[in-house]
């Protein structure tokens, strides 16, 4: 059983406050983390493999430098490898460029079973990387996966989450996957796996070594371009009411009748 | 290309540092500082006062075509009945082709789907139904493939669709061969009529940062949108409009991925999304048996039940539940949120809300900004006392 899992580093929180003054974000001392959703994503990889008793993990981002910490975390966490792709050229990219990266570096590790990403980032928040990827790769595409039932002689058997419910999805294999939270629940790192995210090598490929086509990665190869970026506004026009309790009680479904809200 | 900051311009006013969500930026004698990992996402760019950031992008090698004319809907159906959400992006669609002077098209893909005609109501000039057994259920696979066809065939220089968990899975494989670049969840789209280019503003961070994003050199230009983020129009009965119908060639289109059972989540008896109002709770619950007090509500006023991500994640109630960033966009015409701080990504779910109620014992909590009325008061007391009012008057 050979997994991938793709993962990003994101900032580690978007619960930044906004100062009112300046109306810009206060963000201080911000540390950066492996995207919530992507441990997810690692640990079941990990769970398929144990549960295989044979295969590896191989964990990969597209990042800056420093996300190799991401993909040492991974290690931590029971990946066997880690690859990060880096390179300048890489910068920028949006969501196509990136699956389009991802591709090429699937099919340079070659031989794999399943590929699995989060739902989406929190940063980007687009979740469109994974749909491009499987359609690059020209694999079946399962999104929101909740549950594998069943994997095994190149088949798999999922549950995937919809508004409605959720729906039984029966694929081949190889198969690119999103995966929601309530999949699992990640186990924290072991000391064994600590003490190997440390010596562990991880491998950093550039897009040289990569062989891809450099109009298509990065800034350069992304269709949509960000041209403005701001902060949203909010008035507050609000009447909190005063006095004692039942006769704000009384206030509020004054104003929800006159407004034909009851 | 790349990021480049010119120092002899730069006055370290350090207007730049904070908007930066990587904190990469940094003032150091008076100049700034840039570290590594820039993603060019532009932020610091925007806030520069003497424009000493210059983030240059590769040319487009290709020019937009000028081929591609038309806007389109994909008009998402579940089991023979259309979504709420074909029609609020036909309403959107129709502003779009108006400005644009071009003709605006809902595409519809399932099996004996009711009311179709409703589709030239809302404002479709042509709408180009493909129906088949096949696909009376929604599998991707046959979706995308079709799909690809027809925006081949058809050249629409827009390309707008639902972002529900079939638009969502299935729209970025549609962008990623088609080669052509995709919005997520927009929640702003205009024209930049000198150009012909779609102007496509999206929450990203959880909401905290707005960005406006185009596609210039590729078409069609994509773009998916929440529910209940646009408002649909008042259907108009005489309008005029051609129905297509077009034949499915299984031969050609197969499917990889088989659906076998699809399980109706039961707990939810009123749907978020369609509901007119609202009652929401969130961490200021304490336990899962206190959403009875909501639940009481919510009977007294037909309301459905919503959550915060809080209240999901302690496991008081299904995530089904949850609004917010992760969760769903609803619109009611009143949303009362009851023990929810209001954190911008539970804002990003529903501050569209008509009319927001906010009951709260910190007076300090976010939410209270938000809301149009607010109580600052026990939630465990104020809410009986509602429903009792509610019920009796
Ligand atoms: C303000 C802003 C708005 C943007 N809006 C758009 C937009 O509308 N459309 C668009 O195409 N791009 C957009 N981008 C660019 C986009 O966010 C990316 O940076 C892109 O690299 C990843 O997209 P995402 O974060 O949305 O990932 P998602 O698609 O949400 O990620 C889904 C999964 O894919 C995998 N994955 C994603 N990125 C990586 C990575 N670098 N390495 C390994 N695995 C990964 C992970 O498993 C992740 O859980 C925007 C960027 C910014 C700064
Ligand atoms: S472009 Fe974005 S990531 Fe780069 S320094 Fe500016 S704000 Fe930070
Ligand atoms: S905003 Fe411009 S002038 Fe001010 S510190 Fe940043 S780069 Fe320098």
């Amino acid at each position: 059983m050979n997994v991938i899992v793709c993962l990003k580093q994101v900032p580690g929180t978007t619960d930044v406050k906004v100062d009112p003054q300046t109306n810009t974000l206060i963000r201080q001392g911000i540390e950066n983390v492996i995207n919530p959703f992507d441990t997810y994503a690692l640990e079941e990889g990990v769970r398929l493999k144990e549960r295989h008793g044979e295969g590896k993990v191989t964990a990969i981002s597209m990042g800056p430098p420093q996300a190799e910490a991401a993909l040492r975390e991974a290690i931590s966490l029971g990946a066997d490898e880690a690859v990060l792709l880096s390179d300048k050229a890489f910068a920028g990219a949006d969501t196509w460029a990136t699956a389009y990266t991802l591709a090429q570096a699937v099919n340079k590790i070659g031989q794999h079973d399943i590929i699995i990403c989060g739902r989406q980032t929190i940063d980007g928040d687009t979740g469109q990387v994974g749909p491009e990827l499987a359609e690059m790769l020209g694999i079946p595409f399962v999104a929101y996966v909740s549950r594998i039932e069943e994997l095994a002689d190149g088949q798999m058997r999922v549950q995937r989450m919809v508004e409605e419910g959720h729906e039984v999805i029966e694929s081949p294999l190889p198969a690119v996957i999103t995966v929601v939270k309530e999949i699992n629940v990640p186990r924290l790192p072991s000391l064994r796996g600590i003490a190997r995210s440390k010596s562990a090598a991880v491998a950093v490929w550039t897009a040289p070594e990569m062989g891809v086509d450099e109009s298509r990665v990065g800034l350069a190869g992304s269709f949509t371009k960000v041209i403005k970026v701001f902060f949203p506004q909010r008035v507050s026009q609000s009447e909190i009411f005063q006095g004692e309790l039942a006769s704000q009680v009384d206030c509020l479904v004054g104003r929800l009748k006159d407004a034909d809200l009851t | 290309m790349g990021i480049e900051i010119d120092l002899e311009q730069c006055t370290g006013c350090g207007n730049c540092v904070p908007v930066c969500p990587f904190g990469l930026l940094e003032v150091v004698d008076d100049k700034v500082q840039l570290k590594e990992g820039c993603t060019l996402c532009g932020a610091c760019q925007e806030a520069c006062p003497v424009d000493a950031i210059l983030i240059e992008a590769a040319p487009a090698v290709e020019a937009a075509s000028d081929e591609h004319r038309g806007v389109w809907v994909f008009a998402e159906q579940r089991h023979g009945q259309l979504k709420g959400v074909a029609y609020e992006l036909l309403a959107k669609g129709r502003e779009l082709a108006n400005t644009l002077q071009t003709d605006l098209s809902a595409v519809c893909f399932g099996h004996d789907v009711a009311e179709i005609s409703q589709l030239v109501a809302h404002g479709a000039d042509k709408v180009y139904l493909v129906d088949s057994p096949e696909l009376a259920d929604n599998l991707e696979d046959l979706y995308t493939r079709q799909f690809i066809e027809l925006i081949q065939e058809h050249k629409p220089e827009i390309v707008i669709a639902g972002a529900t968990s079939l638009g969502r899975a299935f729209i970025p494989r549609v962008a990623a061969v088609l080669k052509t670049g995709l919005t997520a969840d927009c929640t702003g789209l205009d024209i930049d009529t000198e150009n012909r280019l779609l102007r496509q503003t999206r929450p990203t961070f959880g909401g905290n940062i707005m960005a406006t994003i185009i596609c210039q050199a590729k078409r069609p230009q994509m773009a998916t949108v929440r529910p209940r983020v646009f408002k649909k129009n008042t259907p108009e009965a005489g309008r005029k409009g051609q129905i297509i119908k077009l034949d499915f060639d299984r031969e050609r289109i197969t499917s990889k991925t088989r659906l076998l059972d699809f399980v109706r989540d039961l707990t939810e008896t009123v749907k978020i999304e369609e509901a007119d109002i609202i009652v929401s709770g969130g961490r200021g619950l304490g336990k899962a048996e206190n959403f009875k007090l909501l639940e009481e509500l919510a009977s007294a006023m037909g309301a459905a039940v919503g959550a915060s991500r809080a209240a999901v994640d302690e496991g008081w109630i299904p995530y089904s539940h949850q609004v917010g960033q992760t969760g769903k966009t609803v619109c009611p015409k009143l949303y009362i949120a009851c023990g929810i701080s209001g954190a911008v990504q539970h804002l990003a779910g529903m501050q569209t809300s008509d009319v927001i109620v906010a009951i709260n014992d910190n007076p300090d909590a976010p939410i209270f900004e938000a809301a149009t009325y607010g109580i600052v008061g026990d939630l465990f007391k104020v809410v009986p006392m509602l429903t009792e009012k509610l019920k009796n008057g």
